[in-house]
């Protein structure tokens, strides 16, 4: 057994530790800290990849008890990809906002974020390397919790409304992830997933437990599903993004939701088992409350004043896509579903790090007639915000279209039909909607303004915000311009799965 | 529909309105409590009169919601309660569940050196779960921290009678006698039975998280009848600081080593101890130590974050 294999065990256990090491550092000192460990997290990432992709996956035995008994990690190709790419994510959220940050803080309450980040990013981890479904459950509630405090740090008292709604609802979805975990516990006896899989083998077999397997699946997907944001339940959004510091709206938006959707899928392929819920009606029903969550999200996004909600609704539109692909099913369906997630993360954290820059050169308004012509009064951000723009509307060469690509062919593989007619409409308006306004927002931002006023230009901090999104736009167009690439990652780590 | 089109695109105005409810939260900030004393009453009536103007006209909306709320709740129970008298007999028709059962009360004792099985259970078997849920209670102390610690910007937002009725000796418990002979009898065997508990978590039922919350119980008794000035002597925050981040740093590289060493099948070295005594079940006593301790500063971070807006004397 090689030393890489340790590695998992060492990002999750650094990560609470760095925790704890943040809340005694003063604020300074915490973010150089946070910065340099996230960096170190990264390295330590691309090293699981790069075993993982030669040697297969892993699973660890968490202390001296095996399988049934004790706790359990493991290390596929998907998880190791899904952790390099949030890591990369995490990193530049902080270095573009770090400034955001000191602005928006009491200083004396800046290590206490750094603090919640660190514990933030070992529940991301940990969710992500989990083979256990209480796991799962345990630093499902950490991840609930830290992103309410990285909302309420803002002390503004629109942040605090936020955040009750969606501690509120949050809540709600836990507690039927819980309930899902004990009836799921109640059929087979244990809390593994590979235990359970096997149990539930046997258990699908018999048509007289079998509605009994569907409720439990459905609570754990309702649960998730209210957590990451689906359709009737994604109006927290708007004011959980809009109001929250950069760093915070960027990471909530791109990693906390998408954790939710891996570990639903992860649950689906490793502890249901993809061909029991393919025989389930869950499938159409997210396939519907996606495709509604796109064309509802972006009419919403049409119909906002404000660049930030905009976006959230944008973030709730996207949702939707990623419903969608799990709703298309097969290999195809979730591989679509999984590259969306990559692409929508890197976008949309360089579109919430983008518009405060917009924002900070328009007298910190986030209103659209007072954004008009700050693209011209900040280039790089607008640039940026371009870039991210043109992403989410799915122009070629940026990651979205290549999504929108596989959403295609995904629902081309399914076969024709009802679905495929559906899907291929919806791709349709909702990209046109996008298309709407976001093409109305760049406009908004390069048109010259009637009078020359708050025309001062923002010079300074370009390298230390250049470069973290220049590495998110290199990103973004190697996910659109070699989609092949990381398509392929995702079947080998969708083929460990099972 | 030009003209429409042209005020949108112009960010002037949006179409739809009236057309969708985007359940935006209301812009009042706290910041903008700027009043004086006596245009505060006024300011509050004011708004409670708008929230009902809002409310008169979506009545329709609200009822709609009461109606779907009721009749999803109602449909959700009728489900669970379907599931529930679906599901095999614990234990009796499903002999699968007993598998991960059996082996922790057959062979628990032997495995962890812990009579008590529960507290071999979470610190042993699955302590990876329980490195996480002493975790949450960190994170929840962060985040009530951040909403509660007095900073600049909180003071400035505070209503202006906050600290008059911190001043106010009426709402000072701590000079009534009553409470502070009761305390000064009970608060020894409290503390006592605090420790009991978190020492004998291995032997008896208790271990780091009820005994630390008895601890924290009795800092909380403490403080509040003999006032906040004699626990300040002892327990400041840079000492609650110390405490929470060395228990912590220990719980995460204890079990990191544990976890290491059981994964790559070097023998730990954790002596597993007599059963019975005081020294035994290997790890479980110094981390149920550390759990108390962080739950003991936990809660009583709570109490005096939330009596006055900060941890200890700074």
């Amino acid at each position: 057994m090689q030393f890489v294999v340790n590695f998992p065990l060492f990002t999750i256990v650094l990560s609470l530790f760095s925790g704890a090491l943040c809340f005694m550092l003063p604020g300074k000192a915490a973010r150089r800290y946070t910065m340099c460990y996230e960096a170190f997290l990264t390295v330590l990432c691309l090293w699981i990849l790069q075993y993982t992709y030669l040697n297969g996956a892993f699973t660890y035995v968490m202390g001296e008890f095996p399988a049934p008994w004790g706790n359990e990690i493991r290390a596929g190709v998907l998880e190791a990809t899904m952790a390099l790419i949030f890591m990369i994510i995490m990193l530049t959220a902080v270095f573009c906002g770090y400034r955001f940050i000191e602005k928006d803080l009491d200083l004396s309450k800046e290590n206490l974020y750094y603090a919640l980040l660190n514990l933030m990013t070992a529940a991301l981890l940990s969710m992500i390397w989990t083979n256990d479904l209480f796991t799962g459950y345990v630093f499902l509630e950490i991840l609930t919790l830290t992103s309410c405090g990285l909302l309420i740090v803002r002390e503004i008292g629109r942040t605090t409304l936020a955040a009750i709604r969606y501690m509120i609802l949050n809540l709600l979805g836990s507690g039927l992830f819980l309930l899902g975990v004990v009836l799921l516990y109640d059929l087979s006896g244990h809390l593994l997933m590979v235990p359970i899989q096997n149990a539930i083998r046997e258990l699908a077999a018999d048509p007289n437990t079998f509605p009994v397997l569907t409720i439990s699946t459905a609570i754990l997907t309702i649960g998730l599903s209210i957590k990451s944001g689906l359709f009737p339940f994604h109006f927290w959004m708007p004011d959980t993004y809009g109001w929250a510091t950069p760093t915070s709206a960027a990471i909530m938006s791109s990693l906390v939701s998408k954790a939710y959707i891996f570990l639903l899928i992860k649950i689906y392929w490793r502890v249901i088992g993809i061909d029991i819920v393919e025989r389930m009606p869950i499938r159409n029903i997210l396939l519907v409350l996606g495709i509604a969550g796109m064309v509802i999200g972006s009419v919403q996004a049409l119909h906002a004043d404000n660049i930030n909600r905009m976006a959230a609704f944008s973030s709730a539109a996207n949702i939707g896509y990623i419903f969608m692909g799990i709703g298309i099913g097969g290999v195809a369906g979730y591989t679509a579903a999984i590259f969306h997630i990559f692409a929508h993360a890197v976008t949309k954290a360089m579109l919430f790090l983008t518009t405060p820059r917009l924002a900070e050169v328009s007298g910190d308004s986030l209103l659209f007639k007072e954004l008009q012509g700050s693209g011209l009064r900040d280039r790089d951000a607008g640039v940026f915000f371009t870039i991210s723009a043109f992403s989410m509307i799915g122009i070629p060469i940026f990651a979205g279209f290549a999504a929108k690509l596989q959403f295609g062919l995904a629902a081309v593989e399914d076969g024709a039909g009802w679905r495929l007619i559906l899907v291929f409409l919806a791709l349709a308006v909702s990209s046109m909607l996008n298309a709407l306004y976001f093409v109305r927002t760049i406009i908004r931002i390069y048109s010259r303004p009637n009078e020359s006023t708050r025309m001062e230009v923002r010079p300074h901090h370009r390298a230390g915000y250049n470069v973290p999104m220049l590495v998110l736009t290199v990103m973004n167009l190697f996910l659109g311009l070699f989609s092949w690439v990381t398509v392929d990652l995702i079947h080998r780590g969708l083929m460990m799965f099972s | 529909m030009k003209e429409r089109f042209l005020k949108w695109f112009y960010g002037e105005s949006d179409p739809m309105e009236h057309i969708l409810d985007c359940a935006e939260v209301p812009d009042e900030s706290r910041e903008e409590w700027k009043y004086e004393e006596h245009e505060i009453e006024r300011e509050i009536s004011r708004r409670v009169h708008t929230q009902s103007v809002i409310r008169a006209e979506r009545r329709g909306f609200y009822a709609f919601y009461l109606i779907i709320a009721v009749i999803s709740c109602l449909m959700l129970i009728g489900v669970l309660l379907f599931t529930v008298s679906q599901l095999p007999r614990y234990g009796v028709e499903n002999p699968r569940a007993k598998e991960v059962v059996e082996r922790y009360v057959e062979k628990g004792l032997e495995e962890t050196g812990a009579v008590n099985i529960v507290s071999g259970m979470i610190l042993d078997y699955r302590a990876f779960d329980t490195l996480g849920e002493s975790h949450v209670l960190f994170t929840a102390l962060l985040c009530v921290m951040i909403l509660l610690r007095l900073d600049e910007k909180n003071k400035r937002t505070r209503y202006e009678n906050y600290y008059t009725v911190l001043a106010d000796p009426y709402y000072d418990i701590s000079t009534d006698p009553i409470m502070r002979i009761a305390a000064t009898i009970t608060l020894p065997s409290i503390f006592l039975f605090g420790i009991y508990i978190l020492l004998n978590g291995q032997i008896s039922p208790g271990g780091g998280f009820s005994g630390g919350a008895v601890m924290g119980a009795a800092l909380i008794i403490y403080a509040a009848a003999f006032g906040f000035t004699v626990t300040d002597r002892v327990f400041t925050y840079r000492m609650s600081r110390c405490i929470t981040f060395l228990s912590l740093a220990f719980y995460s590289f204890a079990k990191g080593y544990v976890f290491f060493t059981g994964a790559n099948g070097i023998p730990n070295g954790v002596p597993k101890g007599t059963p019975g005594a005081i020294f035994s079940g290997g790890l479980i006593l110094p981390l149920d130590i550390a759990v108390g301790m962080v739950v003991a500063c936990t809660m009583f971070g709570f109490y005096s974050l939330f009596r006055r807006g900060s941890i200890g004397g700074e």
